[in-house]
């Protein structure tokens, strides 16, 4: 599967050829994106970069003590930037947290044990990232929606309470959506994939010169184990989030 | 005795909404009436622990009602709130819904219609579809179905244009002869308070409680 493909930075800046077509569009039909290509430029340079030289370390000293602490370090970032997205659902960063590391524990687990992959840095390390930034979006997205949902169904919600339902039964509609904004993208693009879009793994491998088969294969087991990471971060997170709108006595919080 | 409040203070947003609140409502049906932002539905909401006081007492049928188990309380003491909030799915459904909290396995879903003025051939509609007068009876046999001890209206025709009101306040006519059944009706319709209850509690803006 590991194939050698080098690439320099005059490659990589050749590329740019394209952001300044995307940058003169912008200026032509002033949407005022020119400034933020520039930043986005700027930061996937340098954050790709600085990870590139973290996974060569890890890499070289192939140790899963620094993969966990790469991971757990992912985890964290992850729920800081889901938790402004969920900025409407009170205490949300310990079920955004937990949703975040159960999804990357128990997939990495599971394909490890399943013997998929062997456990070693150059298989979990960007396992574990793909993982992460996907539950991360699901569980976001889950957040921002059960916090909209709070806000525009409180009367149902209360409506509800008042007939006998506990905090629980009152809030399972709600939790029910938001659960499922939060894992549809991925289901629909995991529906549509290889027929609309390649996705990013199977590209990869094909440009490094894989054979095709194996890299639908191996993509296939990532899109499902990404599936698998999404369903149980969103789950999760829903789950213990929704109990911070009420009170240890079914009431919903002013 | 109903109700008892005694020294009930609650305040909202800074906002002191019942200031030293006492006051005793019986059995039977009883109107609560005042201006709006007097504090009567919030009034309403404590008594079926949707919200509690910052400080005082509410007793039910003689004891407190923070003793109670507060889901066991709403079950028998059953709030109906101003504006219809139907779960999605058929009227049937809603009915159902009740029944489930209830931990009920059988509800006559015929008569809980019947009783808030609503045709049984409703059960199969989908309850989106109905006008808010409709939903609003729907609202008023889903807390019947599981038959409450107590029924707490806030406002129950505030949304309702004058024919559903006279649909809603003969259902609740009707309601109020059942003597197993007790009524606190919130209205700012002195004459909805007259016809509807045997009693009335007037609570004015932040001054202390008030009279039958």
């Amino acid at each position: 599967m590991s194939t050698g493909i080098e690439i320099s930075l005059g490659e990589v800046a050749a590329a740019l050829a394209l952001v300044a077509v995307a940058v003169v569009v912008s200026l032509y039909v002033r949407a005022d994106l020119e400034r933020d290509i520039g930043i986005a430029v700027v930061r996937s340079f340098i954050q790709l970069t600085a990870i590139g030289y973290v996974i060569q370390l890890i890499f070289d000293e192939d140790s899963l003590l620094l993969v966990f602490a790469l991971i757990a370090v992912m985890v964290a970032f992850s729920t800081y930037t889901a938790r402004s997205r969920a900025a409407k659902v009170p205490g949300a960063t310990l079920p955004l947290a937990l949703g975040l590391a159960l999804a990357a524990v128990a997939t990495l687990g599971l394909v490890v044990a399943l013997g998929i992959f062997e456990p070693e840095a150059r298989f979990l390390v960007p396992v574990g990232g793909m993982v992460v930034g996907n539950a991360m979006t699901a569980s976001a997205v889950a957040l921002n929606r059960l916090g909209d949902e709070f806000e525009d169904g409180r009367g149902r919600i209360e409506a509800a309470l008042a007939l006998g339902a506990n905090a629980r039964e009152a809030a399972l509609p709600a939790v029910r959506r938001s659960l499922r904004s939060g894992t549809i993208t991925l289901v629909d693009s995991t529906k549509t994939t290889g027929l609309i879009f390649f996705p990013g793994t199977m590209v990869g491998m094909l440009l490094a010169g894989a054979d095709p088969i194996d890299a639908v294969r191996l993509q296939l087991i990532l899109l499902y184990v990404l599936l698998g990471s999404v369903a149980i971060s969103a789950l999760v997170s829903t789950s213990l989030a929704y109990r911070g709108f009420f009170t240890s006595e079914h009431q919903l919080r002013e | 005795m109903l109700f008892e409040l005694n020294d009930v203070c609650l305040a909202r947003d800074e906002h002191q909404v019942l200031d030293h609140l006492s006051a005793r409502v019986p059995e039977g049906a009883t109107a609560i009436v005042g201006p709006s932002g007097s504090g009567k539905s919030s009034l309403l909401r404590l008594l079926n622990r949707l919200a509690d006081p910052d400080s005082g007492e509410i007793r039910y049928r003689g004891r407190p009602i923070a003793e109670r188990d507060v889901l066991e309380l709403r079950r028998e003491v059953m709030l109906v709130p101003q504006l219809p909030a139907l779960i999605e799915g058929t009227v049937g459904d809603n009915l159902d819904f009740a029944a489930r909290l209830a931990c009920r396995e059988t509800i006559d879903a015929g008569a809980a219609l019947r009783s808030a003025g609503l045709d049984t051939v409703f059960a199969e509609r989908d309850a989106a579809r109905l006008s808010v007068g409709e939903q609003q009876r729907v609202m008023l046999a889903r807390a019947l179905a599981v038959e409450p001890s107590v029924l707490l209206l806030d406002e129950p025709t505030s949304a309702l244009d004058g024919e559903a009101t006279a649909t809603v306040e003969e259902a609740l006519v009707g309601l109020r002869r059942r003597s197993d059944l007790s009524l606190v009706i919130v209205t700012h319709d002195q004459g909805q308070a007259e016809r509807l209850a045997d009693q009335q509690i007037r609570i004015e803006r932040s001054v202390q409680g008030l009279a039958t």
